[in-house]
């Protein structure tokens, strides 16, 4: 990854034209030919450094729910309880932290209900309270990380 | 609010843009709708706030982001709205939400840190410390020590968001 690399990612952080030919418009802005910055971003793209270019949706509006939740799980069971949060298909993002509450994920489901009804299913498979954080407010954020 | 036409163009959008000189025209060809249409739709949701941006997914790991911190503030409710606010203006901040307190867990008050190691990130947070005035209240910072699982919400038309696994 070089400066232009770099570059490119700073610059897609921001956004991508909507329009007919919006390569183009952003290979102007960043001093590349069309085909050299489609290049490289399909280089990105191959080689993992980008997971994905294309829309972020807002999940509440298109009718889905989020929450934030965690778990005091013990050091002995850690394992176990990692694998049966793991194994629900409706939490998207698992991490272990540094704190009593050491499990936290982000459940994502189709519908507002089936948030409850996967954390009680939760709680009956571990044996654990599950802390529910849904969010009350976002504060905006421009979501950018510097290349 | 959404029609057949939008949730065909938002399931088949999600998979990604193409990586051509046509993009829009692409997708249009494949969904038999004229480029023209995919452009006013997708602006029209954009608008609407359905999509909330185009752009890039970064691996925070593959740019060198290694600490990631969830710091958590307890704050008096009614000044909630403008400490998020302000926590919010600050570049290295990558998200700020209000969440409800529970039984033995006061924090109404989070946001999350990347940052290349664990240092920049305290200093980071000593700067919100002092910037926003809230070096007074009680806090925690809770780095993340491993990821488990980490995937994206996907939308399916007809059907809100599926929970399909994604590598």
């Amino acid at each position: 990854m070089d400066e232009i690399d770099r570059r490119i990612i700073n610059t897609l952080q921001e956004g991508f034209p909507i329009c007919d030919a919006p390569y183009q418009q952003v290979a102007t802005q960043l001093g590349l030919t069309e085909q050299a910055f489609i290049d490289r971003l399909q280089t990105l793209l191959d080689n993992g450094i980008l997971t994905r270019f294309g829309p972020l949706y807002h999940a509440e509006l298109m009718g889905g729910a989020l929450t934030l939740a965690a778990v005091k799980a013990p050091s002995e069971r850690f394992a176990e309880i990692t694998a049966i949060i793991n194994a629900f298909p409706e939490v998207a993002h698992n991490y272990a932290r540094n704190h009593a509450l050491n499990m936290w994920f982000v459940i994502a489901t189709e519908t507002p209900e089936q948030i409850q009804q996967t954390i009680t299913a939760i709680e009956q498979q571990t044996g654990l309270t599950v802390y529910n954080m849904p969010k009350i407010n976002e504060y905006f954020v421009g979501l950018k990380l510097e290349a | 609010m959404l029609d057949a036409r939008d949730r065909q163009l938002l399931e088949l959008v999600q998979m990604g843009l193409p990586v051509c000189s046509k993009p829009y025209a692409e997708i249009g060809n494949t969904l038999a709708m004229p480029e023209f249409e995919v452009i006013e739709r997708l602006t029209r949701l954009k608008q609407k706030g359905l999509i909330k941006r185009m752009g890039v997914i970064v691996k925070h790991h593959q740019l060198g982001y290694r600490a990631n911190a969830m710091i958590v503030w307890s704050v008096p409710d009614n000044l909630v709205k403008q400490l998020g606010g302000h926590i919010s203006q600050f570049a290295f901040v990558t998200l700020c939400y209000q969440r409800p307190r529970q039984t033995g867990w006061p924090y109404n008050l989070y946001c999350m840190i990347h940052g290349k190691d664990r240092a920049t990130v305290l200093t980071q947070l000593d700067q919100l410390n002092a910037e926003c005035g809230l070096a007074g209240f009680d806090r925690e910072i809770l780095f993340s020590l491993r990821c488990f699982k980490q995937r994206g919400a996907i939308y399916q038309r007809g059907s809100g968001f599926s929970r399909e696994e994604r590598g």
